[in-house]
């Protein structure tokens, strides 16, 4: 059984279509993404299916019950802020009872569930503070805590780490991750950091411009990209035009910088009624070796080193290649990295490539 | 000098303008009126000289005195109820509106460009004898003889709501702006009715700006004098009322000062009680 279907909803604000026509379909139990860049929608369809938004089109369902006409308190959600919207004239004991009281359960098992839920994200010491007294990340779990602990049929949450500090948020990032596991439930999750996206989703919905680009495993759409918008959005990509073509019989495409490059014909099927084509090579997927470093059975150009820079253990190097400008990302070797202005075997397979079409 | 010392004395060089007038306007005028307080008028309509506590003892010893402010904080309590009452919703329908909110305040303060007392006269022209109200009722033939309505404690009250509200609404206005809206959102998906969200949060968080909002207008209510005189009949006087027949009418000085400082005392204690609980920064906001 699904947990949440959208039907082809669409949300217009005037003249404005902020989401076109969408449907989706998550599994329960499952934790999924929004991802994509700013204004593409994504808030517009979380609030959708909280029922702070009205769509103009479409049907939402919970399980099996269509709840486009269920007022948002009856919905049985639980929803994270991204600005925690804690109570700030309630404790944090009464911040996270205040839907249990709302559902009428009794006192006493009121009391256990609060104690519960703080135990779960770690804080039962926490219980009579006010918001206020709290840190950021401590309020976020409190935000989790008030929003699960009414066992709702689905969890929403708006960019929740987004007001943490970096090494914070990775800390909670594992930590809503483990929660999620332990309860079971099923999760929307809307971010516009790709690394998050990557690391926490079982199912991975990618957006621009009010429109679904690719849902799936996120491990595949990072791989391969059906479009080119995710294969640029995601990761650091080289995306050159391309023709389809053939040589000795085999089908791949060709491009200006890197000539003839052979592909699968499952990459080559995604081309078929295309009006453009392109190749995608990631960043990390091209190698730089020393000039006169011997040959292998890869892919071989010789480029020129035009930049470097440095992040950590990784560099990045924008290297040119027959005039094309190629961004590569190779862990720091042991002889050091690449200086700028040297000339350089640039390195690829033809399997780590990958070819996405785009319609007129 | 440095920047540091510069800097300490900046915000004094600033005020010193508003604080001499305060001084001169305020402070010292008031040191007058305590110094009066304890002279006498004699028979002759001369001030004495001295330190004399009948005027004290008069004032705060007489019925008449009591009545008089016991009816006067009735009126700005009732003033101010029915100001909270009616401006909470259209404080909240602003805040909570989608559309020009400027234009809505400016409406909400185009009332102050017209004179505090022709604001209060214009009643006369709806509710007096020969007023918009009675011509209508009597051309519709509901009555022969005009109503009386004017000149009774309800028009004052009136009158003061008319004067006070707009107050009452920036307060609670202000407040409710100050409110996040994902607060209420959160409220609803936890399962709270519209109605539970509002006693529950709403309410709650803009009581800050309902108890400004309270406070300036039960003040400026309990100081009024114009609109009983304007609106009020010969028994609906406040107590601002008694300082003016006391200071223009019978020039009685010494009277009329300790009157004023006893309107002063009560208002400012309910000022006081009011900064022990709430804090003057809520009020501040709401006059910004
Ligand atoms: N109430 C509204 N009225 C008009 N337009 C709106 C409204 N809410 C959102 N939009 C528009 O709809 C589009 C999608 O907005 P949405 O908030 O869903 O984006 P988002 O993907 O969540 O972006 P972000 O990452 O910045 O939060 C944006 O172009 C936005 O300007
Ligand atoms: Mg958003």
């Amino acid at each position: 059984m699904s947990a949440v279907k959208l039907e082809n909803i669409v949300k217009k604000f005037g003249d404005f279509t902020a989401v076109h026509p969408m449907s989706l379909d998550l599994p329960e139990g499952s934790f999924v993404t929004f991802l994509g860049p700013s204004g593409c929608g994504k808030t517009t369809t979380l609030r959708m299916i909280a029922g702070l938004l009205d769509p103009t089109d479409g049907g939402i369902y919970v399980g099996d019950r269509q709840i486009n006409d269920v007022p948002i308190h009856k919905r049985n959600l639980g929803i994270v802020f991204q600005n925690y919207a804690l109570f700030p004239h309630k404790t944090v004991a009464d911040n996270v009872a205040f839907g249990l009281k709302h559902r009428n359960v009794p006192k006493e098992e009121r009391e256990r569930r609060v104690r519960e839920a703080l135990e779960l994200v770690q804080l039962p010491h926490l219980a009579n503070s006010y918001p206020k007294q709290l840190s950021g990340g401590q309020q976020q779990r409190i935000a989790l805590a008030r929003a699960i602990v009414v066992e709702p049929d689905v969890l929403l949450l708006d960019e929740p780490l987004s007001a943490l500090d970096a090494n914070l948020r990775e800390d909670m990032r594992v930590e809503l991750k483990r929660i999620q596991e332990q309860i079971g439930i099923t999760t929307i999750f809307v971010t516009h950091d790709q690394s998050e996206a990557l690391a926490m989703s079982d199912i991975l919905v990618v957006m621009s411009n009010g429109r679904v680009e690719q849902v799936g495993d996120p491990k595949d759409i990072y791989t391969n990209p059906q479009s080119r918008f995710v294969a640029d959005f995601l990761g650091t990509s080289n995306i050159l035009e391309a023709t389809v073509a053939e040589e000795n019989g085999v089908a791949g495409v060709k491009t200006d910088a890197v000539g003839f490059v052979p592909l699968s014909s499952a990459q080559m099927d995604k081309l078929v009624g295309a009006a453009n084509s392109y190749l995608v090579m990631r960043a990390e997927k091209i190698e730089l070796l020393a000039a006169d470093a011997p040959a292998d059975d890869r892919l071989t150009f010789t480029g020129k080193v035009e930049a470097v820079d440095y992040q950590g253990q990784l560099v990045r190097y924008f290297v040119e290649v027959n005039g094309e400008k190629f961004q590569v990302l190779n862990m720091l070797g042991t002889d050091g990295a690449m200086k700028e202005g040297q000339t350089v075997s640039v390195r690829f397979k033809s399997e780590d490539c990958v070819a996405v079409g785009e319609d007129a | 000098m440095s920047i540091e010392t510069r800097e300490a004395r900046q915000p004094w060089i600033l005020l010193s303008p508003a604080l001499t007038s305060i001084l001169l306007l305020l402070i010292v005028p008031l040191m007058f009126i305590v110094v009066y307080s304890f002279w006498l008028r004699t028979a002759t309509g001369a001030d004495q000289v001295g330190f004399y506590l009948d005027n004290w003892a008069e004032v705060l010893t007489d019925e008449f005195y009591r009545d008089i402010l016991l009816q006067t904080l009735w009126i700005a309590l009732v003033t101010t109820g029915v100001c909270a009452l009616m401006g909470y919703p259209a404080a909240y329908f602003i805040a909570r509106s989608k559309g020009n909110k400027a234009i809505m305040l400016l409406l909400l303060m185009l009332p102050f460009w017209i004179s505090y007392i022709i604001r209060t006269m214009s009643w006369i022209n709806i509710l007096g004898v020969s007023g918009a109200f009675n011509s209508v009722l009597i051309s519709i033939g509901i009555i022969d003889e005009p109503l009386q309505l004017l000149y009774n404690q309800v028009t004052v009250i009136l009158g003061l709501v008319h004067f006070l509200l707009p107050f009452m609404i920036l307060n609670i206005y202000v407040s409710l702006e100050d409110i996040d809206i994902n607060l209420e959102d959160a409220a609803c998906s936890l399962g709270a009715s519209r109605w539970q969200t509002f006693l529950e949060v709403t309410l709650p968080l803009s009581l800050p700006g309902l108890a400004a909002g309270g406070l300036l207008c039960f003040v400026l209510g309990a100081g009024t004098y114009i609109t009983p005189v304007i609106l009020g009949g010969p028994r609906d006087a406040m107590f601002a009322n008694l300082v003016f027949e006391a200071i223009i009418t019978q020039l009685d000085w010494p009277l009329g000062s300790v009157l004023s400082l006893v309107l002063i005392a009560v208002l400012g204690s309910i000022v006081l009680v009011y900064n022990r609980f709430l804090g003057m920064r809520q009020l501040m906001k709401g006059l910004a």
